[in-house]
């Protein structure tokens, strides 16, 4: 199923990946293993003549474990994967490592308009820069994104770096990533924020370090 | 196209778990009547906490016409509770005499908040005037609903009392008691929350 | 206490079609209401497949959609087929018309109050039908209704429609508290002699338990929902930050009641097929109290793991894992009702009726639904797949399997109580091929398309360029869909054809257990002839004591109870 997942770009994508295959592997297992059971039971016990149904209550305790002992190990296979979710989780959404890159994104019908802070760091400042709907990174450096919103709810999606956050008015949400590869990549937005939801599309666009520093001195020549 | 149809009319009695019926119903329903409330409030405290400086606005409503409406509306239950014990004791006449009280008070009790809720629009607290108003009217507003809902229940038992309707089904009385003591209780809670909780400077 | 007072009456017309007071005709008014709009959920979902794999073409029978018309399509389709199809048949006409006489009953316990609750939700229909013909259109700000989108009728373009679709709503939620505390009462109360709460058949335990947690989780919403229209109508500002409101406020409200009605609609369709297992493997459920013990113990837990929906909402993100842990948890009851369903196959005598094909598709589309819950149930695997086609191909394995598949073996299981004739068996075994081929001819594709990223409710996935690749799964999915509505006609057949010319059914045609199949087919208003007494369980088949298969739950034939 997962071959159909777009390109993993970034440091934690691989993560997340891993989680998904590890729950496809749990959950796959379970399904043939149930689905199985299923199929051969209505083969070997369907109607014949002649045969008596064996009559069997499942209420006691030594006839309940058949179902009893397979729930504790969903149980315990349950608890592995929060335990390795929560680490990834804690990875993607909680520590966000250090980073001197940082833009502000704010969503509203129906673009992204994407802030830089310029030279200085600060946003507020007399050269900050914004672009509709383009949001150039450097590689393998570490970007912060402060998420806002203008009007309704927008998601700000990622998915080939495999990042998704809401974008919500009235909050300032902060989020971050690492891209690995150089190229172009699609922001849609996640959230149905109106009619033109549908082709609210930003961009993306990871620059080798070289490249990088040309599009700053572009924008921003006196630095 | 008429039918002849075989009736079962008075569907048996049956209790099989003790609790009469429709007490039972009465309970069911108060049950859903608290998460309601249970989910404005929480929405309130909620949001309260979550922004701040509600304490202003807090402190412009009038702490003694809630105080006496508070007492209004506890007397009003205690009339209720004497209306379901004189009824109990097969006294039609103080059963019909305390229902009266208990409509006239929760009548009174809805005219205050009334005259409250018109003073607090003439200073320009309507509910746009922010999140601790929009509140305020919705809480109170709900609250007076049901208040108004219980005066009309226990009017019908009047009516219905004065004109000997009620012999024989006395147990009614306890079923709107049941209900309008919650509508008390709800009060119970809105009134510090919204009327008490406030600090200079506090959230 | 058991005197009954019988009384030859002449009932009109409207007394026995439209104003009745009897559970069995109630029950029919919920069906009739159910059928009508699952044939307006079914057609919302033919034009919005139609936009996502051709879209802004013209469709057929149609015309232009676009995507202001699309917002609306998939708003009202999730909102029809969660609140005015799958509530008014799993609960409405299924549990109106079992509980009474499953518990050995004559009525429900309020029975005006239970028309009263039917014809409060034909008004709330009414106010919905309307909300799709006034001026802007009907809601589309999808079926959560998030705000601030939903708080200012400038977001969305929509004024009144949302205005209605609120009170709609509303009006759909007082209908059913109603129907909820007649689904409560009547079970503790009005019990026949000797049915204890452990003899009650698996149905009516999921009834309830699906009664209560609608009761207990949806006076938050109503609140919410209050709070919403003023918002919109009168300038207030509980939602809206410009005021002092927050947007998340709604989210917590909306899923604190969203995900126990998932249970709501879940566990009765549950109910159906626990019914139908052992008639059809003439053999006891397996493990009857556990599975009450584990719906219980679903249902609390249904309470602790709404913020799964609000994962990347921007709540604070250390309330994740909690949740993240309780969701995964709910996993572990449901497995127990799964194990005990296919206990129950093991060692039986089984045979596929029309009802039991059903009953088993339930089961397995059931398990893919439950399985794929646990990716979106992972908080950080949640961070991709959520609003993907992931989350739209899982809820509709859980939710159609429930309401269409249950809700079929259902229909076809209890079809001869209600309406005194059989359905056709032939036409019933092409329907549920049809449909569980087709079903998953829709469906797979989504999981797919979700794996690649895909978004909900977007109109037209071809203005991404890494959706442009998937867009044949889209293609295949609409046709699938198309074919699986077409699918639907040999049971409209059928149903129609059934009701007035199918073979007269006696009082017990499966030969089961429960008091139903004691009644005459279909029972008279009263339900019994003679109040029941019950002697044992719900599920004695097959028991070494009788030389039957069954034995009815009020057959004298044992002098003690086997339990």
């Amino acid at each position: 199923m997962f071959r159909w997942l777009p390109e993993m770009v970034s440091t934690y994508g691989g993560d997340i990946d891993a989680m998904m295959y590890l729950i496809y592997y749990i959950v796959g297992a379970w399904f043939l293993l149930t689905c199985g059971a299923m199929l051969l039971f209505l083969i070997l016990y369907r109607r014949r003549e002649g045969r008596r149904a064996t009559y069997i209550e499942g209420n006691s305790l030594r006839e309940a474990a058949w179902i009893l002992v397979p729930c504790l190990i969903v149980l315990v296979l349950d608890l592995w994967i929060d335990l390795r979710g929560g680490e990834v989780w804690a990875k993607v959404k909680r520590h966000a490592p250090p980073s001197d890159h940082r833009v502000q994104v704010t969503g509203k019908q129906f673009n992204w308009e994407i802030l830089y802070p310029g030279p200085d760091g600060q946003f507020g400042t007399g050269d900050d820069l914004q672009l509709d709907n383009e949001l150039h990174v450097p590689v393998n450096k570490v970007v912060w994104v402060v998420l806002k919103s203008k009007d309704v709810i927008h998601s700000f999606f990622l998915p080939h770096l495999r990042l998704k956050q809401d974008a919500v008015p009235g909050r300032a949400i902060e989020a971050w990533f690492k891209a690995t590869k150089p190229g172009r990549y699609e922001i849609p937005c996640a959230e149905l924020c109106g009619f033109g939801h549908s082709g609210m599309n930003g961009f993306l666009i990871v620059h080798p370090a070289d490249e990088y520093e040309r599009w700053v001195k572009e924008h921003w020549p006196s630095s | 196209m008429a039918q002849t149809h075989v009736v079962a009319t008075g569907v048996e009695a049956r209790v099989a778990s003790g609790i009469p019926t429709g007490k039972m119903g009465v309970w069911w329903f108060l049950a859903s009547e608290i998460v309601l409330f249970g989910g404005l409030i929480g929405s309130f405290v909620m949001s309260r906490v979550g922004s701040g400086g509600w304490s202003e606005m807090a402190a412009h409503l009038s702490v003694p016409l809630g105080t006496f409406n508070t007492f209004v509306l506890l007397t009003s239950s205690l009339t209720m509770v004497l209306a379901f014990a004189a009824a109990e004791k097969g006294d039609q006449k103080g059963m019909r005499t305390w229902l009266l009280l208990t409509v006239l008070l929760g009548l009174a009790f809805l005219i205050i908040k009334g005259f409250e809720w018109g003073s607090e629009i003439g200073a320009g607290f309507t509910p746009m005037a922010g999140s601790f108003w929009s509140f305020y009217y919705t809480m109170t507003g709900l609250h007076a609903l049901h208040v108004l809902g219980g005066v009309v229940v226990n009017s019908i038992l009047f009516l219905s009392a004065l004109m000997g309707l009620l012999r024989g089904r006395e147990h009614r009385v306890e079923l709107a008691g049941l209900y309008w003591h919650f509508v008390d209780i709800v009060w119970i809670f809105l009134f510090p929350l919204l009327y008490l909780s406030w600090t200079k400077g506090g959230i | 206490m058991s005197a009954r007072v019988e009384v030859e009456e002449r009932v009109s017309f409207f007394r026995t079609y439209v104003f009745s007071i009897d559970h069995k005709m109630i029950a029919k008014q919920y069906l009739a209401i159910g059928l009508f709009w699952a044939v307006v959920g079914g057609l919302l979902a033919y034009l919005l497949r139609w936009q996502l794999a051709y879209p802004d073409t013209e469709a057929p029978g149609w015309g232009f959609i676009g995507p202001e018309f699309y917002n609306m399509l998939v708003t009202m389709h999730g909102t029809i087929m969660v609140f005015f199809v799958a509530m008014p048949i799993l609960l409405g006409a299924f549990g109106n018309f079992l509980i009474p006489l499953m518990v050995g009953a004559r009525d429900m316990a309020f029975p005006r109050l239970n028309m009263l609750s039917v014809w409060t939700l034909a008004l709330s229909s009414l106010v919905l039908l309307i909300s799709f013909f006034v001026p802007g259109g009907a809601a589309s700000a999808g079926w959560t209704g998030y705000p601030p989108l939903s708080a200012k009728p400038i977001y969305t373009g929509v004024n009144w429609g949302l205005n209605l679709w609120i009170l709609a709503l509303a009006l759909e939620f007082a209908s059913f508290l109603m129907s909820g505390i007649n689904f409560l009462t009547t079970p503790i109360n009005l019990r026949a002699p000797g049915m204890s709460m452990f003899r009650l058949p698996l149905l009516v335990w999921m009834q309830m338990t699906a009664a209560i947690l609608f009761m207990l989780s949806v006076g938050p919403l109503i609140a919410g929902a209050i709070m919403l229209l003023l918002d919109r109508v009168a300038g207030a500002s509980f939602y809206l930050p410009q005021g002092g409101g927050d947007p998340l406020l709604w989210q917590h409200l909306f899923w604190f009641f969203g995900h126990p009605e998932v249970y709501v609609i879940f566990l009765p369709g549950l109910g159906i097929v626990l019914e139908i297992f052992p008639v059809f493997s003439r053999k006891p459920i397996f493990g009857y109290r556990p599975i009450i013990y584990s719906t219980i113990a679903a249902g609390i837990l249904s309470f602790t793991v709404w913020a799964h929906h609000q994962f990347i909402s921007g709540m604070d993100p250390r309330l994740a894992m909690p949740f993240s842990v309780t969701t995964i948890l709910i996993s572990v009851p449901f497995a127990l009702m799964v194990f005990a369903m296919i206990a129950t196959l093991w060692g039986g005598s089984i045979s596929f009726p029309t009802p039991m094909l059903f009953a088993l598709g339930t089961l397995a589309v059931f398990l893919i639904g439950g399985l794929t819950g646990i990716f979106n149930g992972s908080a950080p695997v949640d961070i991709y797949i959520h609003s993907t086609y992931f989350v739209v191909a899982h809820f509709h394995y859980t939710l159609f399997s429930a309401l269409f598949f249950a809700g079929f073996a259902g229909l076809y299981f209890w079809f001869p109580k209600m309406f005194g004739r059989m359905m056709n068996e032939a036409l019933g075994k092409l329907h549920f091929w049809l449909t569980f081929l087709l079903f998953n001819a829709v469906f797979i594709p989504m999981f797919l398309l979700g794996a690649g990223g895909m978004m909900r409710r977007i109109a037209n996935p071809m203005q991404y360029e890494f959706l442009r690749p998937l867009q044949p799964l889209n293609t295949f999915a609409t046709i699938a869909t198309i074919l699986l509505l077409l699918a639907q006609l040999p049971f409209v057949v059928n149903f129609f054809w059934s009701l007035f010319a199918g073979k007269v059914a006696e009082r017990n045609p499966w030969q089961a257990n429960t008091l139903e199949w004691s009644a005459p087919s279909p029972p008279p208003h009263g339900n019994f002839d003679t109040v029941p007494v019950v002697y044992r369980g719900p599920y004695e088949y097959s028991h070494p004591s009788v030389s039957e298969e069954w034995l009815p739950q009020d057959r004298p034939t044992m002098p003690t109870a086997t339990a």
